[in-house]
């Protein structure tokens, strides 16, 4: 039977698997809209703003596992996803944003709500298509979805010119796809992981840094047994949070810029570095001139390019966290040699000395709410089991320390990008694909702003999240910057003329909270997460102005030279 | 040091754009790059040239690996190999003296003379980049009236081949 493009592109959608798809209606798409009208199987989720449905469905990517996604129009509504496209892209998440497209016959007429997409997602996804011929569609939605999954996941767009979705052909699932250019290597090479187990092996004082990989690559098992096998130090970027458990004697915590003393020391200090699925972000590096420079480093990537392009290593391997780490730990036990256990001992006493000077520790005394104890009385309200998507800011790094993830797939934040506005809408795909579970999301006064408008949206769908939004009416991590860098000239990081977060969150039909006092911070989240179960929760914490992210190290500076609070 | 990137790219709309995309995104300089169909038509055969210390150009490779329709690369600079590159340059030839010099000049860089009217001759030669460097350099600067440059294209030396 003959099918439209449109209607193509829906059966392809559910044959592929996806029951989730978020966007927003307009011209180019109409057709594709109306196929989805007849049909309740693929359920399309209505958002306020194109960003947001990229959100969503980078949310729903990382909660799952499973590729997000997005159906938009031409124009504006192609070029509003693109701070999605490039968040998800920067932290390597799979999604696949299907864009209108003016009719073919009028590509290049600066016709109506034209833009040429193509062009303008080209820096900032895996890979994109136009599909000129209908008899194209199914295939190229195939290798759309086969690209954004495999290899190092990111997001694909396929841009669908209006009359390819009205014209007619016959439609078989492509079951298959290959693509001669597209192999993605998984297999490390063996000769380089028996360098590289040897090594390990005679370390004295080794150190596993592991990323947002071993998430992405659901291998946080294999993380979980080769770090225990050999009682080495673990510490997480802030994607690769979760990974392994933050409750573990062996973690150190997260490293970088706001890591912890001990995580940021041990790297100084360490002489042999296993980066496992990290990727060398200035953020974690500090100045990569002074960065562990006692340490061989080996390096366990997917993607190539990743391998000595900030940091040079001794023992790359490129393959998958999960092939890598099984085949290495197959060695190590086969070999029936272990760690130098005396060199060991003495590398956690150094460790634990670090550890001493409790670098995460704040007042707990002021009378003023401290961001940290909100994110503290969270974790303990919620068992450290909630799904915690999180905005951009001094919120996003307080949650990184103080929310301490014990599971993999549970911190969701734009570590990349570092996109404000990301929170909420993440949150929301987070919900859909986990609709029994409590999913909070952190944010200040600023970030929030940024896609407030998605409190619709909620309402729309009753998604209960709770919104912790830690509110100190300054763009905070501006201000720490300002304060430090800038001898106080705060230009334009106060925040004026707020709106009332209480009667604004119901006005959208939601629960409005305000919290000004220490005392009553844990209440209030027992009542969100009690009472008001089955609801949307905008708490308003009225947070201490002058906190500040500690420890941090300086931009150029090196990890062990921080800023201790 | 300068290399030449030989790339075999799947011949569609947009491929060129990826890869010059690739290059001003992350800051990388293209001193020249050809690029035309080969035998099977579905696959373009590019040719780059750029410079670069060896992380750069480590890194450079890699990046072009990663785009999803570049199917295979080669750094020729790495093996022997042969770069051509062709110029086809109008120059001004009135009376004797002056189209018979014009002439000599093309005969010593083994070029053609492949159009020829009352007040011009348009040569054509080819050769590596430094000889047409060498026989602009060798011509009265005030004769050229246009010169066109290829770019350069380049193939391994012997059994060594870039192909699928």
């Amino acid at each position: 039977m003959e099918l439209t493009g449109a209607e193509i592109v829906v059966r392809f959608l559910h044959d592929e698997g996806v029951e989730h798809l978020f966007g927003y209606p307009g011209g180019a798409v109409l057709h594709i809209y109306d196929a989805l009208y007849r049909q309740d199987k693929v359920k399309h989720i209505l958002v306020r703003h194109e960003q947001a449905a990229t959100h969503a469905a980078d949310g729903y990517a990382r909660s799952t596992g499973k590729p997000g996604v997005v159906l938009v129009t031409s124009g504006p509504g192609a070029t509003n996803a693109v701070t999605g496209i490039a968040t998800a892209y920067m932290d390597s998440i799979p999604m696949v944003v299907l864009t209108g497209q003016v009719p073919t016959s009028l590509i290049g007429n600066d016709a109506f709500q034209e833009v040429d997409a193509v062009g303008i997602t080209r820096p900032c996804v895996k890979h994109n298509f136009l599909v000129k011929d209908v008899k194209d569609l199914a295939i190229t939605l195939k290798k759309a979805f086969y690209i954004a999954q495999t290899g190092r996941p990111g997001p694909v767009v396929v841009d669908i010119p209006k009359d390819v979705t009205a014209n007619r052909t016959k439609y078989v699932f492509p079951k298959t796809v290959s693509m001669r250019s597209y192999n993605p290597v998984v297999k490390g090479h063996t000769g380089q992981i028996k360098r590289a187990v040897g090594m390990i092996l005679g370390a004295k004082r080794p150190m596993l840094y592991t990323g947002g990989g071993v998430v992405l690559n659901d291998a946080s098992r294999q993380l979980v047994e080769f770090a225990r096998l050999l009682g080495y130090p673990v510490t997480n970027t802030s994607m690769g949070l979760g990974g392994y458990p933050a409750s573990d004697k062996q973690f150190v915590g997260m490293l970088g810029m706001h890591g912890t003393y001990e995580a940021n020391m041990a790297m100084s200090h360490c002489d042999v570095l296993v980066a496992i699925g990290a990727r060398f972000d200035d953020r974690v590096t500090g100045n990569v001139q002074k960065f562990c420079p006692h340490a061989k480093i080996i390096h366990i990537d997917i993607d190539p390019s990743s391998i000595s392009k900030n940091v040079k290593v001794d023992v790359p391997i490129v393959g998958s966290v999960e092939h890598v780490l099984k085949d290495m730990l197959k060695l190590i036990k086969d070999s029936g040699e272990v760690p130098d256990g005396e060199a060991l001992a003495k590398w956690w006493t150094q460790i634990d000395e670090w550890r001493a000077k409790e670098c995460l520790k704040y007042d707990k005394s002021s009378e003023l709410i401290k961001p940290q104890y909100v994110l503290e009385t969270l974790h303990k309200i919620t068992k450290g089991d909630a799904f915690v998507c999180s905005d951009v800011g001094q919120h996003q790094m307080w949650t990184a320390q103080f929310y301490r993830f014990d599971k993999p797939r549970r911190w969701i934040n734009s570590g990349g990008l570092g996109t404000m506005g990301f929170g909420l809408p993440a949150a929301m795909g987070v919900q859909f694909a986990h609709p029994k579970a409590s999913v909070v999301c952190v944010t200040g006064e600023g970030s929030i702003q940024m896609n407030i408008q998605e409190l619709s949206t909620c309402l729309q769908y009753g998604l209960p999240i709770k919104i912790i939004c830690l509110n100190n009416r300054f763009l905070g991590m501006v201000r720490q910057w300002q304060e430090f860098f800038y001898d106080k000239r705060y230009s334009h990081s106060y925040m004026e003329s707020l709106p009332d977060f209480v009667k604004l969150a119901e006005a959208y039909g939601h629960v409005g909270m305000q919290i000004d006092k220490p005392a009553d911070v844990e209440a209030a989240l027992k009542e969100a997460f009690t009472k008001h179960k089955n609801r949307l929760v905008f708490m308003n914490f009225l947070t201490d102005q002058t906190e500040n992210v500690y420890p941090m190290v300086p931009a150029g500076a090196g990890l062990d030279e921080m800023i201790l609070v | 040091m300068r290399h030449i990137i030989s790339i075999l790219i799947e011949n569609e709309a947009g491929a060129l754009s990826r890869v010059a995309g690739l290059f001003s995104a992350r800051g990388y300089n293209i001193e020249s790059l050809t690029v035309a169909p080969t035998e099977d038509a579905s696959l373009s055969r590019m040719t780059l040239v750029t410079r670069g210390s060896d992380d750069i150009i480590e890194q450079i490779t890699k990046q072009l690996n990663k785009l999803i329709d570049v199917v295979k690369l080669m750094d020729l600079t790495e093996g022997p190999h042969i770069e051509r590159e062709m110029m086809l340059i109008k120059l001004r030839a009135v009376g004797g003296d002056q189209r018979d010099e014009v002439k000599r000049m093309a005969d010593i860089f083994r070029g053609r003379i492949i159009d020829v009217t009352d007040t011009t001759y348009t040569i054509e030669v080819t050769g590596d980049s430094t000889k047409l460097d060498a026989f602009i350099q060798a011509l009265d600067k005030s004769l050229i009236l246009e010169t066109v440059r290829s770019g350069v294209m380049g193939i391994s030396r012997g059994e060594k081949a870039l192909r699928i």
